[in-house]
């Protein structure tokens, strides 16, 4: 089975304090630690465990800058087979309809049975596999927490649907995916799949390489644009309680008793 | 795209490749998933569980700069670097140490040993499967190496070792041994080194050692009564043990360096954090200039402390000895420690003391750093005889 698995480089949450920058008109990006998108992390794992599986190949691919390369390249050393890094000072600022026409573009270089994009990345808009699917006409079904390959046409996938339900489907390949964490329990990267794709050519591909009129994306061809960014005000009946982990604790339970939730 | 923090940059000679900052990565996603949600529970039992060895050994991080096909990968001296500073970043010195006694145990083995002693004893250790412990310093003393007296006396296939080794790291769940001990006359030139396995009858160890930091290390004292020890479990040539024990050394102190650098580092960003955090008297402790004044002396020994060592570390890892500059790098970085750590301690007040606060743990894990491996007064003699 080929499959290609759409990823993205995020600052990692768990790493950096996130902050508004001065301008309001994105987060404050300086010195942020990066990594590969949460979400897309399953997404590999699971297409690794198909392809171990059934046979065929994996190819993660991402829209991003030069330092973008080094998510393929992280994926690639957990097991991913190939990269394609889409690049282009024209790609920048796209919104999510234009992430998804570049992506279009790049899954008709190629022949997959099935792509994969993780359910949401960090701008938590979880526009590209939808749309991604609706440009390629192909079956699509979000938030998939199964997938068993029952033929080479077709895949049997569980959905997380409200209150912890779930619901299964039958699926046809070809087809688009977006995957919901917690689906596997992705592994490490260990130094042998470090040393074996330190030194592969990743290819990189611009808007002229993937037939990609540069005015129908980025910033030109966005329709969404971020207006501002800035932390709510507090409302009333909100308190935030500060401290370290301790002190916060027992603040919480002091409010607690003091109004009656706790005896 | 030009990704916005990329202005433009003239080349510089950088220690760690993109290679480099993949395998930190990697170990960092290891660390924050299987060793820090557990590592308080395992300083207070004073020990990590065994099964830790087999993860990491699974992911190639034991013993990176060990030839690919011994099971390490071949690394230079930045991947060990990237490997041990990871470690270190899970707030534990002991899990460091411990996970990394196999890197004093096996270099004389690695680069002395036959072919067959590789095979048994560093590829399982390297694949997880086995402890290995380095056992030089005895009760008597450990500065004074040329002294030993733990004996091994040859009796057929076989040497009789008597004697007892003491503060060995790993040394209550080692499976092996790379022991130095007495083949020959006094002084530098009598002394050998043999692989003792942990279950040769006569071996014992003591109870755990109950120790001021490194508590999730195991550390104990091991008797050697009438071991009967294969003789071919003889390391390089008899009686040339002391000069392997010496260029083991410098790898071990480099080693040194960097947890005393990291621990530095860490205990610094601390008390950064706490300093914007706290109040007193109506303002931040960072309002205070002497509060700013001590962050900036604390970040600034931190810095000069790790380029010298990354400095050297780059010069070994180039063929130059740097046995001067190594020792000096070793008093150097823990005397940077010790200043960091204790205002550290200083600036988190009461709370500094307390269990729980990773400050308290630096504290206390680093006072080691200045003894093990050659003790400050000993880098000092090997300076003297060099300048
Ligand atoms: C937690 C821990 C883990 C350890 N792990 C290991 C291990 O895995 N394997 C191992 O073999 N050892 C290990 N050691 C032992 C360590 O290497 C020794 O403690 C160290 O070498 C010092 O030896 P000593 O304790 O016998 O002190 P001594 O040698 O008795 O020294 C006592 C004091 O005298 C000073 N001194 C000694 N000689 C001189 C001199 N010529 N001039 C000036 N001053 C001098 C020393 O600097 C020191 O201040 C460990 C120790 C600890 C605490």
């Amino acid at each position: 089975m080929e499959i290609l698995v759409c990823v993205k480089r995020v600052p990692d949450t768990s790493e950096n304090e996130i902050e508004v920058g001065s301008d309001g008109q994105d987060i404050d990006r300086d010195d942020l630690v990066y990594s590969v998108n949460e979400w897309d992390n399953y997404a590999v794992e699971e297409a690794i465990q198909i392809v171990d599986k059934v046979g065929g190949k994996v190819t993660v691919v991402t829209v991003g800058d030069d330092e973008s390369e080094e998510v393929l390249r992280r994926e690639m050393a957990m097991g991913a087979n190939e990269g394609i890094l889409l690049s282009d000072d024209a790609f920048e600022s796209s919104d999510g309809k234009g992430i998804a026409a570049i992506l279009k573009a790049a899954v008709e270089k190629g022949s997959y049975d099935l792509i994969m994009t993780g359910a949401q990345a960090d701008a938590g808009a979880g526009q590209v596999g939808g749309m991604l699917a609706a440009m390629l006409d192909q079956p699509y079904a979000s938030l998939v927490n199964s997938i068993e390959v029952i033929d080479d046409k077709k895949l049997k996938v569980g959905r997380e649907i409200e209150g912890g339900n779930q619901e299964m489907n039958e699926i046809q390949m070809p087809c688009v995916l977006s995957i919901q964490t917690g689906i596997n329990e992705p592994r490490y990267v260990g130094i042998r799949g470090i040393r074996k794709v330190a030194s592969v050519d990743i290819p990189v591909l611009g808007a002229s390489d993937l037939g990609i009129d540069s005015g129908s994306v980025g910033n030109a061809g966005a329709s969404v644009k971020v207006q501002d960014y800035f932390v709510p005000v507090f409302g009333d009946g909100a308190e935030m309680l500060e401290g370290s982990t301790e002190e916060i604790i027992d603040k919480l339970i002091e409010l607690l008793k003091a109004q009656g939730g706790l005896k | 795209m030009q990704s916005k923090n990329s202005s433009v940059k003239k080349p510089y000679q950088e220690y760690f490749s993109k290679e480099h900052d993949m395998l930190r990565q990697a170990m960092r996603d290891f660390v924050k998933k299987e060793i820090l949600p557990n590592i308080e529970e395992w300083e207070e039992a004073g020990e990590f569980p065994r099964e830790l060895y087999k993860k990491v050994g699974d992911l190639g991080f034991l013993g990176v700069t060990f030839p690919e096909e011994l099971g390490g990968a071949s690394g230079d001296i930045f991947d060990s670097i990237v490997v041990n500073e990871e470690l270190m970043r899970s707030g534990s010195g002991g899990l460091a140490a411990g996970l990394g006694s196999l890197g004093i145990a096996l270099p004389p083995i690695i680069y002395k040993g036959t072919q067959e002693q590789k095979e048994k004893f560093v590829k399982p250790v390297l694949a997880g499967d086995r402890i290995a412990a380095l056992g030089i310093t005895e009760p008597g003393g450990g500065s004074d190496v040329a002294n030993i007296k733990t004996t091994a006396v040859r009796d057929g296939d076989h040497y009789i070792v008597n004697g007892s080794k003491t503060f060995i790291t790993s040394g209550i769940r080692a499976d092996q041994l790379t022991c130095a001990v007495r083949t020959g006359g006094e002084g530098a030139h009598g002394i050998s080194f043999l692989v003792i396995e942990s279950d040769t009858p006569g071996y014992s160890v003591g109870s755990k050692l109950k120790k001021t930091g490194w508590w999730a290390s195991d550390t104990a004292e091991i008797f050697l009564d009438n071991c009967r020890v294969p003789a071919e479990n003889m390391i390089g040539e008899e009686n040339m043990g002391f000069y392997t024990i010496m260029e083991n050394f410098q790898m071990e102190r480099l080693q040194l360096c960097v947890m005393a650098n990291i621990t530095a580092q860490m205990a610094l960003e601390e008390a950064m954090k706490y300093a914007k955090k706290r109040e007193a008297f109506g303002k931040q402790l960072t309002g205070f200039q002497v509060i700013r004044h001590k962050l900036v002396d604390m970040a600034t020994q931190v810095e000069v402390s790790r380029e010298f060592t990354y400095r050297i570390a780059a010069k070994i890892n180039a063929g130059t000895n740097q046995v001067k500059e190594i020792s000096m790098a070793k008093n150097f970085a823990c005397d940077v420690s010790d200043k960091v750590t204790y205002e550290a301690v200083q600036i988190f007040g009461g709370y500094g003391y307390m269990r729980g606060y990773l400050v308290e743990r630096l504290y206390r894990d680093n006072r080691i750093l200045s003894i093990g491996g050659g003790t400050t007064e000993i880098m000092k003699e090997i300076i003297s005889k060099l300048i």
